[in-house]
């Protein structure tokens, strides 16, 4: 009973009733519904990019004095891990074409384990910069780090409850096309939030 | 709670099976699109008195200064700056998008479409819910120590950012999370109108026979949609400043107040066209019906209201040309602004030539709607000045603005909420209004609307500073002359509320009384007119079919003047 409740509060399924025709969209909803939340979020990340942009330009010295460096390799590993997660989501959906069940939901899992190895990591990574003296009130280049950064690592979060809620279709649902269909938003929500990481490390790490 | 969810749970199993359910699975955790949109509109109608007694309040603080405010108190700057702040707020987050989008857009989308229910009722629920969290957040800032937050509705830091400055340490950051929390809300519901609207449409309607009311709310909500992440940013950037000590936004710890003002504008502006558009479409659809004549160019009106929405994202630094912008910069947007008043007066000529020659029925929708053309013409128009920096740097944050927007958002928000209540009442009821009271409310709200507000340019162009609680500090607007306006504008704006307990009470007494409505009252087209009214769960019977357009009016050699959309072509 429990399980369901939440399923009932999370899951925003659609109704169908039963006397009425299956409507076949060229678009499923959940995929739609996904992609208009998409743009939504890429505005607010130019949001936090532009105010990065700015704050940056108006400022002498960057990283101001005092404050440390960001772990530049490490970090490059973490973005490598995130990117193989990607893959991982891909082959998962290409052995579900193939109607290879186990097979797909090993890749799945793949993707979420590599997504919460990213995040332990940077965890790790903000304890240590912590200890050097950065944090979020030591100075606008500390707090912009955090902000942005924190936001993506968010993201990360979220969208991997929201895998690892999707990984129960691979042990209830039959046909791999219900679970191909069910899991595709989550999935696009995955691929955007990898997409988004290199970007933001250029910006925010490299230049 | 468990077992609450579950009998949520077995409503909507039991969709189709129209047992009885209880009164709070019915109307209080309903996932209904109707029930929702009911949900929204009282609380946008509640949050309306608020934000309506507050306008009073401070209205009679500037006509008689210091004197107690009857059924208020004493209005002194620190109240006042809060009363003012929170007026702006809720009028524009609480009444004009919950009403006019979320409500109507809750109400109409999937019965003009011809589906059954939204593509994800869940998630509309949850939508209202969180919606209705946000309405208490911000009602609950009021009460805090120190008050409601009083820097404005545009929030500017430092003053913002800073209790030390704004003095209202808790009321800042309750407002910020009620406004983050109604964004989140919007958020939702939006992504679920387009869905809607582009996956379950009733089998026939392409998209150039979805009615333009339909078509006006989605691209409103894409609009809302593509502007409001830099807000959230700033947002959040704005409630860090306040609660954790960071400096996005306070120039002393390196960061830069200006970019606010471009975060906030960069929404704040599309967030004009994202109140307006769904209004453009209400007033589209009741001046087709009630001059029985086809809409004159439907494809224009819609490519102009793209226009409009891709123009309102390359306007927003009008808002800043005394904020110290680049003159060479304040010029490029002086000339977007004056450019996007070209497509909406391209939808205004449209409405005026449907009516021209049109047999125009002057009912109580039809009187609203014209009455919305001939105010937002004013308003907009006097944008037109606004928008040119030259001027705007005389004008700027005077009471020329102030009349300016009131010009544009009243029409807007409350003509407009109007204009669709008295048009739909009967299908969202079963009842009909009644006409007298209806037009003494019209006459009652529209002549002291022009009264409150046409002064206020006056006053406006002598001079008049917005944000000063009290004019007798400066002799050269103390004068006898200038209070006198002010005290003009202050009596409309009383009678212009209390005509609203005339609608009050027709509004309820029709709702339970009013004479039993037929299916069809006003011989409409579109598709909301076909079910029973108030219309049962799941909205249609048989799922329609669609043969035509919504604006099928006189088509001659027809016997009836209007063609409804479902009526197969032999019918």
């Amino acid at each position: 009973m429990k399980w369901s409740l939440l399923q009932h509060l999370l899951v925003a399924g659609e109704v169908n009733l039963e006397n009425r025709p299956k409507r076949k969209p060229i678009v499923p909803s959940g995929v739609f519904g996904m992609v208009i939340f998409i743009i939504t979020e890429v505005m607010f990340f130019s949001g936090l990019v532009s105010a990065y942009l700015i704050i940056r330009a108006g400022l002498e010295e960057w990283p101001p004095w005092g404050q440390p460096r960001l772990p530049i390799e490490s970090t490059a590993f973490n973005t490598l891990l995130l990117i193989i997660s990607a893959f991982a989501v891909y082959q998962s959906r290409k052995f579900l074409k193939n109607n290879l069940i186990t097979k797909a939901s090993q890749f799945h899992l793949g993707a979420i384990l590599l997504g919460f190895c990213f995040l332990v990591l940077q965890g790790y990574e903000w304890v240590q910069l912590l200890q050097f003296g950065m944090t979020l009130s030591s100075s606008v280049y500390g707090a912009l780090f955090y902000l942005i950064i924190g936001a993506h690592g968010l993201h990360v979060f979220g969208a991997l409850v929201l895998m690892t809620y999707g990984f129960i279709h691979f042990k209830r649902e039959k046909s791999f096309e219900t679970i191909s269909s069910n899991l595709l938003p989550m999935q696009i929500l995955w691929y955007f939030v990898v997409g988004i990481w290199p970007l933001l490390y250029t910006l925010v790490y490299l230049i | 709670m468990g077992q609450q969810a579950e009998a949520i749970l077995h409503e909507t199993e039991a969709h189709d099976a129209h047992h009885e359910m209880s009164f709070w699975d019915k109307y209080i955790f309903s996932v209904d699109h109707k029930i929702i949109g009911f949900q929204y509109m009282f609380t946008g109608l509640i949050m309306a008195a608020i934000g309506g007694y507050f306008a009073y309040a401070f209205r009679m603080q500037l006509a008689w200064p210091g004197e107690e405010v009857p059924f208020y108190g004493l209005v002194d700057a620190a109240k006042y700056n809060m009363l003012v702040t929170n007026h702006g707020t809720i009028m524009i987050f609480w009444v004009a998008m919950p009403v006019l989008i979320a409500a109507f857009g809750n109400w109409l989308i999937p019965l003009m479409i011809g589906c059954d229910d939204m593509v994800f009722p869940r998630l509309n629920r949850l939508s209202y819910q969180i919606f209705l969290v946000s309405a208490l957040v911000l009602i609950l800032s009021f009460f805090v120590t120190g008050g409601g937050f009083g820097g404005a509705w545009t929030s500017y830091p430092p003053l913002s950012a800073v209790a030390a400055y704004n003095l209202t340490n808790w009321g800042a950051s309750l407002w910020l999370l009620a406004v983050f929390l109604e964004i989140v809300a919007f958020l939702l519901g939006g992504i679920n109108f387009v869905t809607t609207t582009m996956n379950a449409r009733a089998p026939g309607m392409g998209m150039m026979d979805i009615p333009i009311v339909v078509w006006m709310i989605n691209i409103a909500v894409i609009l809302f949609m593509a502007s409001v992440g830099p807000l959230v940013a700033g947002a959040v950037m704005l409630f860090f400043d306040q609660r954790l000590g960071t400096s996005f936004f306070i120039p002393s710890g390196g960061g830069d107040p200006l970019l606010w003002e471009h975060l906030f504008w960069f929404f704040g502006h599309p967030e004009v066209y994202v109140v307006l558009l769904p209004t453009m479409g209400i007033v589209a659809e009741i001046i087709t019906v009630f001059s029985r004549k086809k809409l004159f160019g439907y494809r224009t009106i819609l490519y102009t209201a793209f226009g409009t929405g891709g123009l309102s994202f390359i306007v927003w630094a009008h808002h800043q040309f005394v904020a110290g912008i680049d003159p060479r910069m304040a010029n490029v947007f002086v000339v977007t602004t004056i450019l996007i008043s070209i497509p909406i007066a391209e939808m205004l000529f449209s409405f005026i030539a449907t009516l021209y020659g049109g047999s125009i029925e002057f009912s109580t929708p039809m009187l609203w709607a014209l009455g919305f053309l001939v105010s937002f013409l004013i308003g907009g128009v006097t944008g037109i000045y606004l928008g040119a920096s030259a001027l705007d740097v005389y004008f700027h944050d005077s009471y020329f603005v102030i009349a300016h927007f009131h010009y544009t958002f009243f029409p807007i928000t409350i003509i407009g909420m109007f204009a669709a209540i008295t048009y739909w009442f009967p299908k969202m009821f079963g009842r009909m209004m009644d006409e007298t009271l209806n037009k003494i409310h019209f006459w009652g709200t529209f002549i002291p609307f022009n009264g409150l507000f046409l002064p206020l340019f006056l006053v406006g162009m002598a001079g008049q500073h917005r944000r000063i609680a009290d004019f007798t500090q400066y002799p050269d607007l103390a004068s006898p002359d200038l209070q006198s306006i002010r005290i003009f504008a202050t009596v409309s704006l009383v009678i212009l509320l209390l005509f609203q307990f005339v609608f009050i009470y027709n509004f309820f007494n029709s709702m339970f009384k009013g004479k039993k409505a037929p299916l069809n009252p006003w011989k409409a087209n579109t598709l909301e007119w076909t079910v029973s009214s108030p219309p049962p769960h799941g909205n249609f019977a048989e799922l329609p079919t669609i043969y035509r357009g919504p604006y099928e009016y006189s088509v001659p050699g027809r016997e009836e003047d209007y063609w409804p959309q479902h009526l197969a072509p032999n019918q």
